[in-house]
């Protein structure tokens, strides 16, 4: 029996090694990384105690990032979430093109990052991008949509929602169709109008397909960097760096590898249980809704 | 029985010894090429045409010597393999691709060539040299980040040092190559920050009326930043060359991660770059206390804030990419970075070709004196040999030879004719030779743009008021705060004073953090550049 129970475990091996070497081993690294003065002209892992925790407590750049990582975060996310909700009730049931609109709609998220985020700087170029010349031809002022602390936040949303509206999109869908028909069916007999019906039976069990889609986007959008590189580099001035691409300027440009990994933690901290409570907020606010 | 097992571990010691000794006899024997049949007689003619219809038809001679085509081709280095990395396609990136392909065709090695962005280029580098690993045996990078390379870098040898082309380097680009008195940078690159403006417009007899009636002053290429400035505000916003679209007055590199350190160091150079004054512009390096929160950059900083009212729509945000494209494509009046601007602006198919002219960077008419804490009244100008693309050869490295043969054959002065002519290669006149206007009339440009440019260029060489970059280790580091406060200060985040003063203080725990003695003796060599110029 020991030696069946040994066989069995053997096949857990490769997942367990697999595990441990591309998720504990570079946590436990980044551990021990973190209490080290490792920095560019200082490539070793000696131990320097908490100070880089310290520093990291006082760095107003990293919590100044971290409140605008939680505007850019939900903002989009809520923006995402209602758009992803609308689209995907157009195409859940019979829609004429209904697997046309299914594709097209997920094309934004099949392009990469950082090539979305190059041809959005061009589209908002102040000079030289069609966002410009449409305002022009509305007859509105033109916007310095890049070199604004307002409109480059605004523009920076707009890429995130264009980009990942459709991995809500897709999510929400899903959960559409997995609906049971039967509520359905018993709010008809009741005479529920559309909007009746959305509220009081769609929008309730929907609840836990929404929350995982939300939660999840906040898990993404957490990690917001790739097109803050590409469209402002985090400018005017600090006004769109999120801590992801403060972490890439300490850790990979100015190689404060000590420092940004004790950053990473407490990033990691701060996340895990910011997103934890959201999750646990937003399961109960839909359960309220559900039972009303 | 005891002594059963010595003969055993003889005979190990014996393997492993023949082992070593063999591989050691490889790795040498791999070092030294063989001698072959060369491929190019003396003084053959040269063109990049062959490597794609991008490159321009110019044909140049071989210039016979020990990089030459004819004396490279000599060598087999057929069996090595040589890794280099640099920097993306096109600046540096595509020059290095093009040199790699023709040294692989001509010695029979073989070249793998890594190309990165900009902002990944010091990790990968410094990583695996601080690591111990031979990840790449030749590297392209900014010559500022000397301070943090050096100890890992295989010295010049002085077979290479002896070269035509390296004796004919400039005295301060052989100077920016240099660390604790030995070549450990070869140079392929020479830059410096200059001003460049349109003649087309600043020479127009009607513009120059419209001008003196706006303002009582003479429209003339502006020797200080107060004229730099009020030429660029008349001309902002007026389509001054008839294309129907507006023009600009200036185009700055104000990206915050992209160079902006640079561009604000060109505007502070004058201001703080005192003649009478030596041990430092940015820290003293006696006390190593920053100086870059003191008036001369704070004024610096004051006229880059006010400038933002002369820049074109999106100026606040652009990269070196924008700025060059800005001025090059007609769009601006005036710009000072580097040289790829102007050579931009002079391709065959630009618009304003031969209507554009180098001049000195924008000086002042007082420069702040550190240790009387006042300003001296006398006209200032402080060229500024802002960083430059540089080459060396790791020291791990095991094919050192054939690296130095690399570097030498990119150099050679066939290669270098050829590419200080693209402007996207960024490379830039380093050599004396290169200093000769007949070269650049006979790539088409007019005798004023060619004149105006060598002058320019040679004239920064022979100025003793040199402003160097901050070649200490940690550079980034301090260069990153730097565009920080600026960014915050043009942003309107914090006023010039507060944004500076933040900046002292990062400067103040950086350097707590490298270490004062090694930042010091670091910058000592910096000091020692600009004192004795």
């Amino acid at each position: 029996m020991d030696g069946l129970r040994r066989h069995k475990s053997m096949f857990l091996l490769p997942g367990l090694l697999t595990l441990f070497l591309i998720i504990i081993f570079p946590l436990l690294f980044t551990i021990r990384v973190s209490f080290s003065g490792w920095n560019v002209s200082n490539p070793y892992l000696d131990f320097i105690g908490g100070a880089n925790y310290t520093a990291v407590l006082h760095d107003s750049r990293f919590w100044a990032s971290i409140t605008r990582l939680i505007l850019l975060a939900g903002g989009t996310v809520l923006i995402q979430y209602v758009i992803g909700f609308g689209m995907a009730l157009l195409v859940w049931r019979e829609v004429r093109g209904r697997r046309f609109w299914r594709v097209l709609f997920l094309v934004p998220m099949m392009t990469t990052p950082v090539v979305m985020a190059a041809i959005w700087q061009t589209i908002f170029h102040e000079s030289l991008g069609p966002a410009n010349d449409l305002l022009d031809m509305l007859g509105l002022n033109r916007i310095p949509w890049l070199t604004e602390s307002g409109p480059a936040l605004v523009a920076l949303m707009t890429v995130e929602v264009w980009q990942w509206t459709p991995f809500m999109f897709l999510l929400l869908l899903a959960g559409l169709l997995s609906l049971p028909k039967e509520p359905f069916m018993a709010a008809a007999i009741d005479g529920a109008g559309t909007w009746r019906t959305f509220w009081k039976v769609t929008f309730p069990l929907m609840a836990p397909v929404s929350v995982a889609a939300v939660v999840i986007r906040l898990i993404e959008a957490s990690k917001l960097s790739d097109s803050v590189y590409v469209l402002t580099s985090g400018g005017p001035g600090s006004s769109t760096e999120t801590p992801g691409y403060y972490l890439y300027i300490q850790g990979l440009r100015d190689q404060q590898t000590g420092y940004s990994g004790a950053m990473s933690l407490i990033y990691l901290v701060l996340m895990s249980v910011t997103l934890t409570v959201v999750a646990a907020l937003l399961t109960r606010a839909f359960k309220l809704k559900g039972d009303s | 029985m005891r002594s059963r097992p010595y003969p055993a571990l003889v005979a190990v010691a014996a393997v492993a010894a023949l082992t070593a000794t063999a591989c050691t006899a490889q790795s040498q024997e791999q070092q030294k090429p063989k001698e072959k049949a060369a491929l190019f007689k003396p003084g053959s003619e040269i063109s990049y045409q062959k490597y794609g219809k991008d490159y321009p038809a110019t044909k140049v001679k071989d210039v016979p010597g020990p990089c030459s085509y004819e004396a490279i081709s000599r060598k087999d280095y057929s069996g090595q393999t040589l890794k280099i990395i640099s920097h993306a396609v096109p600046v540096i990136g595509e020059p290095t691709q093009l040199h790699a392909k023709q040294f692989e065709d001509i010695t029979g090695g073989k070249v793998e060539v890594v190309n990165v962005p900009f902002g990944e280029l010091h990790q990968k580098i410094l990583t695996p040299l601080q690591a111990g690993q031979p990840a790449y045996d030749v590297m392209f990078y900014p010559s500022l980040w000397i301070g943090d390379m050096a100890p890992y870098l295989a010295p010049v040898p002085k077979k290479y040092l002896n070269t035509p082309g390296m004796k004919d380097v400039t005295k301060a680009y052989m100077d920016v190559a240099t660390w604790d008195e030995k070549v450990v940078q070869y140079p392929v690159d020479g830059d410096r920050h200059y001003l460049k403006v349109r003649t087309d417009v600043l020479k127009d007899p009607k513009r120059q009326a419209e001008y003196k009636k706006a303002t009582g002053k003479d429209l003339k290429v502006p020797t200080t930043w107060a004229e730099y400035q009020q030429i660029a505000e008349f001309f902002s916003g007026k389509d001054f060359d008839g294309d129907g679209k507006r023009n600009y007055g200036s185009a700055e590199v104000t990206k915050r991660d992209d160079l902006t350190f640079s561009a604000f160091i060109s505007r502070a150079a004058p201001y703080v770059k005192n003649a009478d004054v030596e041990g430092g512009v940015f820290f003293d390096v006696e006390t190593m206390q920053p100086l870059i929160n003191t008036p001369g950059f704070v004024r610096a900083l004051e006229d880059m804030v006010k400038a933002k009212s002369t820049w074109a729509p999106g100026g606040a945000n652009f990269g070196l990419g924008d700025e060059i494209f800005s001025f090059g494509g007609g769009q601006t009046l005036m710009s000072y970075s580097w040289d790829d601007a102007f050579i931009q602006a002079q391709q065959p198919d630009s618009r304003i070709r031969n209507k554009v002219e180098a001049a000195p960077l924008p000086g002042s008419t007082e420069v702040y004196n550190r240790t009387t804490k006042s300003w001296d009244k006398n006209a200032n100008q402080a060229p500024y040999f802002t960083w430059g693309w540089t080459s060396a050869v790791a020291k791990s490295s095991s094919h050192q030879q054939m690296a130095f043969d690399y570097l030498c054959f990119f150099s050679n002065e066939a290669n270098t004719a050829l590419d200080l002519t693209i402007g996207r290669f960024g490379v830039n006149p380093y050599r004396n030779a290169h200093f000769d206007p007949a070269f650049w009339q006979k790539q088409g440009w007019d005798k004023d743009a060619a004149e105006s440019y060598v002058r320019t260029l040679s004239g920064m060489e022979k100025n003793p008021n040199r402003m160097f970059d901050l070649r200490v280790p940690g550079v980034n580091q301090y260069m990153s705060a730097l565009a920080n406060g600026v960014a915050a200060a043009l942003a309107g985040q914090q006023s010039p004073q507060r944004a500076l003063d933040d900046v002292a203080q990062e400067w103040f725990e950086i350097t707590d953090q490298i270490g004062k003695d090694k930042v010091q003796s670091a910058y000592r060599n910096v000091v020692a550049l600009e004192d004795n110029s």
